[in-house]
């Protein structure tokens, strides 16, 4: 490492301390860089996978209400990975490097989105525990290093705040109908507990990229802290739903101030992240058919005719 | 042809009297794509009553190496202030 | 409340086109071309099956039946949509021109309504949605000039998808046999027929500037003014009503 790089990294460094954010021009770390573009694209990846499994169900939406709720909050995750590609192209990595990246199964997205919505229960499951875990990750993140993905995230948290309470607002709709609605509702936590835990990623002393992270303060806090955090907030939950969270082991720990929870089955986890869930070449199809296949002809398209469109008409008012 | 879409920036005026702020960025082929674009995303729950989207390439901006003399010159100005020129407490108004 | 035929007939034939029509593009929530076209095809859908409901809560006023059961628990030839709103996402040239068709119908016929109609509900309903259907007039609008003046390959698929689309045009400005027996009998005004000239009008000048070759349809398809639909209603209707239909009793 030569001088120069040396105190460049001193500044940066300095600044990560005190709390300075960096912005997309500052000198950092070749790592940091990395790290990021990683963390962020896979983050925007998750929404746009994410969008199928929910989706999945807006066309049979029991009601118009629950229709038009369930396509706003699937838009808004489309939103919320533009946001996010957004703040990763301020790296200087491009959508369409990102895509590719995706589409070609070298980045991943969240394993959870792997698994099938089964039932109408699912959109109330996954809205309830799939965001409310993301909601966890996504406080901690508006207070990341990097200013661009902050911000991001500032905007993301705000708009998310809806999600979890149409998802609670379904459960809770179904927990106080009908016996079948009740057992539909139980049918779908049974379903997705586990892989929401799985959520949070490896445990701190499995997790590659965790600590690295911390002391950059791209992560504030390690993915068991944040998993102690959704338990304890989903426990009470499931109480007031009346619904039993399929963990027997699941108790209030006095002493510690926290639940115990039962242990995570960690092979079905890299299973589904190795592509052997449920769903994973369903999403991939469907990714691809989009994008490439029923997409690149759009996308040509318009660049083809801006071309031919010398000059716009749009009146450039201040 | 693979191009892809050019990268816009997009402000957004939140209301009258305040001024276009940076909301962040998106991809359209071309100004009335940029526009629309930047209404469904940036403008979903009534954020904005104006917007403006202008080509990232078109944007120039001071690099970081030059923050020091670009901006600490101003530090020492203090006389820019207000609260440099010492007014009797009797005079309102000022 | 009373309400006659003709007013429950009309008041439902918009509401039928904006739900099949919205039904037909939340379909497409994550699988644009582009995550910027998903939130703009989902913000039109949401605007249409926003405007459905509001419709069939304003018949569920004057009549008691409630907006899901409109919406979800009527049989097949009870739908009284245009057989357009009902025609697949067979590519994004088929969504297009279907929009572009639909929301320059629209347009005209809600000028009609905000003009011509003895509905004060519906002249309120018509003034507010104009907002909307411009902003959707823009955008389809705009993606027929692109896709149709952009690639060749672009270009191949828009002009085939409107020779597929052409001959369902003639049903949204004519009217429909149980509309003639309203309009003859004085219960309902012709507010369709008098913006079939101006329409093709405007189908023949913006063709010409997508470069699609175009003429005037000599053969037309209807039927769904009537309630005779094609085949793609009933798995529309499939997805539509099965949790309705599945769980009866249930509130959601």
């Amino acid at each position: 490492m030569t001088a120069k790089q040396k105190n460049l990294e001193d500044i940066f460094l300095q600044k990560i301390d005190a709390e300075v954010k960096i912005e997309p021009k500052d000198w950092m770390p070749d790592a940091y860089r990395k790290t990021l573009v990683r963390q962020i694209s896979q983050h925007a990846h998750s929404e746009i996978v994410g969008m199928l499994p929910e989706g999945n169900w807006i066309t049979r939406a029991p009601s118009l209400k629950r229709k038009i709720g369930l396509l706003a909050k699937v838009q808004d995750e489309a939103g919320h990975g533009l946001y996010l590609y957004s703040a990763a192209e301020t790296l200087g990595t491009s959508r369409g490097e990102m895509m590719d990246a995706l589409n070609t199964g070298k980045a991943k997205y969240s394993s959870i989105f792997n698994y099938p919505t089964i039932t109408w229960a699912d959109i109330g499951a996954v809205g309830w525990l799939v965001d409310g875990a993301a909601i966890m990750n996504q406080v901690m993140l508006t207070r990341t290093s990097y200013g661009p993905y902050a911000r991001a995230m500032v905007r993301i948290c705000k708009e998310e705040s809806f999600h979890q309470r149409q998802g609670f607002d379904i459960m809770m709709t179904l927990c106080n109908g009908t016996a079948q609605q009740k057992a539909m509702a139980q049918d779908a936590l049974n379903r997705w507990w586990w892989p929401s835990l799985m959520m949070f990623g490896p445990s701190d002393s499995e997790s590659q990229h965790s600590e690295q992270s911390m002391i950059w303060k791209i992560k504030r806090k390690s993915n068991d802290t944040l998993r102690q955090q959704f338990v304890d907030a989903a426990a009470e939950q499931a109480k007031v739903l009346g619904l039993e969270i399929p963990d027997p082991e699941l108790q209030w720990n006095e002493e510690k101030g926290c639940h115990d929870f039962g242990s995570i089955n960690w092979d079905e986890f890299w299973q589904v992240v190795k592509g052997n869930g449920i769903c994973n070449r369903d999403r991939m199809k469907a990714r691809v058919d989009a994008y490439e296949t029923n997409g690149s002809w759009v996308r040509e398209a318009a660049t083809a005719y801006a071309k031919k469109q010398s000059q716009s008409s749009i009146h450039k008012v201040a | 042809m693979k191009a892809e879409w050019p990268l816009w920036e997009v402000f957004v005026r939140s209301k009258a009297g305040l001024h276009h702020q940076h909301v962040g960025s998106l991809h359209a082929a071309d100004e009335q794509m940029a526009l629309e674009n930047a209404r469904d995303v940036y403008t979903r729950r009534q954020e904005g009553i104006s917007i403006w989207v202008v080509k990232s390439e078109y944007i120039t901006a001071s690099s970081p190496e030059e923050q020091s003399s670009f901006f600490d010159p101003a530090e020492d100005k203090v006389y820019r202030h207000p609260t440099f020129y010492d007014i009797p407490d009797e005079v309102k108004h000022m | 409340m009373g309400i006659s035929d003709a007013q429950h007939y009309q008041i439902l034939s918009l509401a039928d086109n904006s739900l099949i029509l919205g039904q037909r593009l939340s379909e497409m929530c994550g699988h644009c071309a582009k995550v910027e076209i998903d939130l703009a095809v989902s913000n039109i859908a949401l605007d249409l099956l926003g405007q459905s409901r509001f419709l069939y809560q304003y018949l569920e006023e004057l009549t008691g039946r409630s907006e899901d059961s409109y919406a979800m628990l009527r049989s097949e030839s009870e739908y009284v949509n245009i057989l357009l709103v009902e025609q697949q996402n067979e590519n994004f040239a088929q969504l297009i021109v279907r929009q572009y068709l639909f929301d320059h119908y629209y347009a005209l016929h809600l000028q009609e309504i905000a003009n011509n109609s003895n509905d004060e509900r519906l002249i309120a309903f018509a003034k507010k949605t104009i907002k909307e259907n411009t902003y959707h007039k823009r955008f389809s609008k705009s993606w027929l000039l692109r896709l149709g003046d952009g690639t060749e390959e672009s270009h191949n698929k828009t002009q085939e998808a409107l020779q597929f689309l052409t001959p369902y045009i003639d049903e949204m400005v004519s009217l429909g046999a149980q509309e003639s027996s309203y309009v003859q009998s004085g219960e309902m005004k012709d507010l369709v027929s008098p913006i079939s000239d101006i329409y093709y009008e405007t189908l023949v000048s913006d063709f010409k500037e997508a470069t699609l070759e175009w003429q005037k349809p000599q053969y037309h398809v209807k039927g769904g003014k009537d309630g005779r639909h094609s085949e793609h209603m009933g798995y529309i209707l499939a997805d539509l009503q099965f949790m309705q239909r599945a769980y009866p009793d249930a509130n959601w």
